[in-house]
């Protein structure tokens, strides 16, 4: 009876998650997707966005991810690296960690304010897709660290003794046997990462400003495709274009999920 | 020749390891940079206001110079309780049901469907909010729909896939010994549960819930656009408040002056809190360590 | 003292020095505060096979990895005591490690290839060495699999992965990606205990090809596999090493009464 009723409600708890899911992503869809053919995703914005599409916002979302991933990925690279292979336990390990750790749990909108300080007004840079990208370096650090350490670490040391007994250095072994190993962890890291860029808001906002033309110059303002979700929503501009917009970014986020799991699931095939 | 290479080669690896312990700091000094940089910006606000007042001070007037964020310490925190009552029995009960009950095709199914549900930008959540969520609170319940029980509702579905996803990581690292020896005599499965596998999950449960409480006091965007954004103390859970994120975010874009310091301010506070909610499961985690 | 007599019964000790190509020299090794090998003095000579036998965990493995500083890797180990290698100690500092692991390659228990291509793992060790010329990789690349009689088995799936091959043609891989940088000394540490009957008799026999150009340590738990194969067999048991001599004489006529349990088959 205590059992039967258990059950029950548990799977009602899935039911009402997966249902929540559902109605969202339904709703939006059935909204947006009439208003998406390639007019809309290859025109830029007219009217504030009252007419046209979305193209420039397009761009300016490239622009970011690829800032903040040229920027992060190399350091995030780093430090998972010397994390895993390098670092024994110590004080200066747990620092290292702390930070990183830390650095995952603090706010979006935390990370605007400290960009829009050191970036848009201390440096100089005004609000600009480098100062975005940069200040979104940052908020996806941790991201890109946690899933290239958990990589690296998953290979196997016997490749790691092979290569080491055929006379290569510690860094030719990172280099040539680990990395290529860990990438797919690591690569699913990366779009992990895209996701956040793609969808943070607060912190482009108040970094790389909102303006609607085409970002040229990493010193332009760019308004990402979130930004303008956002402004065409709370400024009543344009229903309609919003739940486009939506659409795109919810589809972006299908899309980047299913990569992520390919990439996974060939690597483990592969094993 | 050779020697010569190999002295190269050891140069080359003494660089490498330099970059690489480099990278390694990125972590640590970054945080180090934000504290600073928004430490020299909002601190002087605080200390000249006083921090009982600033805390505590009821009125948000920036233009007059008063800075009291009481009212948004009350609104974010309401909106995160809210959303912490409806996700955690929703979150714990699904991540029970896929760990112990559901067959795998479920299992299957309900992966990549949390996984979505984490990487759906939070403005498109705050969009749905307040085109759906807003509208039927105004209709069915009255007030004007932008209030707490919105941020709430919205902030619930957000922070599922955190609660999900680690309650799920903790509850499957309880060894299958533990759930045999209780089936073994005779408990039922739910009994099993209930009486072994939860209370050896707890650490981890715990933490999935004050990570998600740490998600939803900061979150932004889906927030600010549903709960109307009002500085002043909430009546009932329909009234419209402002939260602490959503008033730096609302604005930043045209303070100036010591109205900028003060939104700095309140991000410190922000900050700090989120700091409390991440140490307290860091310390949990050290302790477990050395137990 | 250990008893080092010949067949004819008279001391090979001169001509041991001679023919050694590496030798320990009261070898220790600790893992933290465990001493794991203790005081082991052993020539490894040259041209021949040398069999390590006893029980598991009396630390054969451990000494066969510090006759080419592999240990290093594991936290906490230490060595003291000297290795020989050609006379000179290899933990001298101006000796590179990774020049020594070149000369003295090794084969491990399991197989490891990389998951590269058969080509890319036999060629691992020379591109590390900065070798580009495709011919030369070519050339060295056949004549290492030829040698390690892999050649006929993998020459039409060179760019295939190297982990669609069996356990037994993945081990000779292993060895063929040794031979490739052309290493003075091979050990191998159980090589054959992950392998089918099949497999373990072709990796046998190439081990007794192989002594006319390389010098190898194995380290085994089979004893009939270290009699078949070895030309020198030491028994070690507990960290120590109890005895040393031609293989036939340990086989047939062991000086120490723990050496004839063990291989009488009465403990490990």
């Amino acid at each position: 009876m205590e059992e039967g009723l258990a059950r029950a409600v548990l799977w009602g708890c899935l039911l009402v998650v997966l249902g929540a899911l559902a109605a969202i992503v339904g709703h939006v869809l059935v909204q947006g997707l009439p208003g998406i053919d390639v007019d809309f995703l290859t025109t830029a914005p007219r009217a504030s966005g009252r007419e046209g599409g979305i193209l420039t916002t397009i761009v300016a979302t490239l622009y970011l991810v690829a800032g903040a991933l040229a920027i992060a990925g190399p350091v995030g690279i780093a430090c998972a690296i010397y994390l895993a292979e390098y670092l024994r336990e110590g004080s200066l390990e747990r620092i290292a960690r702390f930070g990183v750790q830390t650095l995952a749990g603090v706010p979006s909108i935390i990370f605007g304010l400290f960009g829009f300080t050191a970036f848009v007004l201390w440096l100089g840079l005004g609000w600009s897709i480098l100062s975005g990208s940069l200040t979104l370096a940052a908020m996806i650090l941790p991201t890109l660290v946690k899933a290239a350490e958990e990589a690296i670490r998953a290979v196997p040391d016997s490749y790691r003794q092979g290569s080491l007994a055929l006379g290569a250095t510690k860094g030719q072994t990172i280099l040539r046997v680990v990395l290529p190993v860990a990438m797919p962890g690591i690569l699913s890291g990366v779009i992990l990462s895209i996701g956040r860029v793609i969808g943070e808001t607060a912190a482009v906002l108040l970094t790389a400003g909102s303006a609607l033309g085409f970002a040229v110059s990493p010193l332009d303002s760019g308004r990402t495709m979130a930004v303008h979700l956002y402004l065409l929503a709370m400024e009543g501009i344009s229903v309609p274009k919003a739940y486009s917009t939506s659409a795109v970014l919810i589809l972006l986020v299908v899309g980047l999920n299913a990569l992520a799991t390919r990439i996974t699931s060939r690597f483990t095939v592969r094993r | 020749m050779r020697r010569a290479s190999r002295e190269w080669q050891r140069l080359g690896e003494r660089c490498m390891e330099r970059l690489l312990f480099a990278g390694s700091l990125s972590g640590i000094v970054t945080l180090g940079a934000m504290v600073v940089f928004t430490f020299a910006a909002g601190l002087p606000v605080i200390l000249r206001t006083g921090l009982g007042r600033f805390l505590l001070g009821q009125h948000w007037r920036p233009l007059e110079g008063e800075f009291g964020i009481a009212a948004m310490v009350v609104g974010s925190v309401f909106v995160t309780l809210g959303a912490l009552a409806a996700a955690v029995p929703l979150g714990l009960g699904t991540a029970i049901l896929l760990s112990e009950f559901a067959p795998p095709w479920v299992r299957r199914i309900a992966r990549p469907a949390v996984e979505l549900l984490a990487g759906i930008p939070s403005v498109v959540y705050g969009f749905y909010g307040l085109v759906v969520i807003v509208p039927l609170i105004r209709q069915h319940l009255g007030g004007v729909g932008f209030s707490i029980l919105a941020g709430s509702v919205i902030l619930a579905v957000m922070i599922l896939p955190t609660l999900i996803t680690i309650a799920l990581d903790s509850l499957r690292q309880v060894p299958d010994s533990y759930r045999q020896g209780s089936l073994a005599l005779g408990a039922t499965r739910w009994q099993t549960v209930r009486r072994v596998v939860l209370p050896a999950a707890r650490s981890g449960v715990v933490a999935a819930v004050v990570l998600g409480a740490g998600r939803a006091v900061g979150e932004t965007m889906a927030v600010l656009m549903v709960t109307g954004n009002v500085a002043v103390l909430p009546e009932s859970i329909l009234s419209p408040v402002r939260t602490l994120t959503g008033n730096i975010a609302l604005e930043m874009g045209y303070a100036a002056g010591e109205h900028q310091q003060a939104l700095f301010a309140s991000g410190i506070v922000l900050f700090i809190l989120t700091m409390i909610l991440n140490g307290l499961i860091q310390l949990r985690r050290v302790g477990r360590v050395a137990r | 003292m250990i008893n080092v007599l010949g067949r004819q019964g008279r001391p090979l000790e001169g001509q041991l020095e001679q023919r050694a190509k590496m030798r320990t020299e009261n070898l220790c090794v600790y893992y933290g505060s465990l001493l794991a090998v203790k005081y082991v003095s052993l020539p490894v000579v040259r041209h021949s096979v040398t069999a390590l036998i006893g029980p598991s965990g009396c630390g054969k493995s451990t000494f066969l990895r510090a006759l080419n500083r592999m240990n290093e890797v594991i936290p906490g180990a230490r060595t003291e005591g000297r290795v020989l290698l050609d006379g000179h100690d290899i933990h001298d500092p101006s000796l590179d490690v990774a020049d020594l692991r070149r000369r003295v390659g090794m084969v491990f228990q399991q197989p490891n290839p990389f998951p590269m291509s058969v080509y890319d793992n036999v060629a691992y060790g020379l591109r590390i060495q900065g070798i580009r010329d495709r011919a030369t990789l070519d050339r060295i690349v056949e004549n290492s699999l030829r040698e390690a009689a892999l050649w006929d088995e993998v020459k039409d799936r060179m760019r295939r992965s190297a982990l669609e091959l069996s356990g037994g043609q993945q081990q000779r891989l292993v060895i063929a990606r040794v031979l490739a940088v052309r290493p003075e000394v091979i050990l191998m540490d159980e090589p054959a205990s992950a392998l089918d009957p099949v497999s373990t008799a072709r990796l046998e026999d190439l081990i007794h090809d192989l002594k006319r150009e390389y010098t190898i340590v194995i380290v085994t738990h089979n004893m009939r596999q270290a009699a078949r194969v070895s030309d020198w067999t030491a028994f070690m048991l507990n960290g120590e090493l109890i005895e040393y001599g031609p293989t036939e004489r340990i086989f047939t006529n062991p000086s120490d009464p723990r050496t004839e349990a063990y291989i009488t088959g009465r403990f490990g």
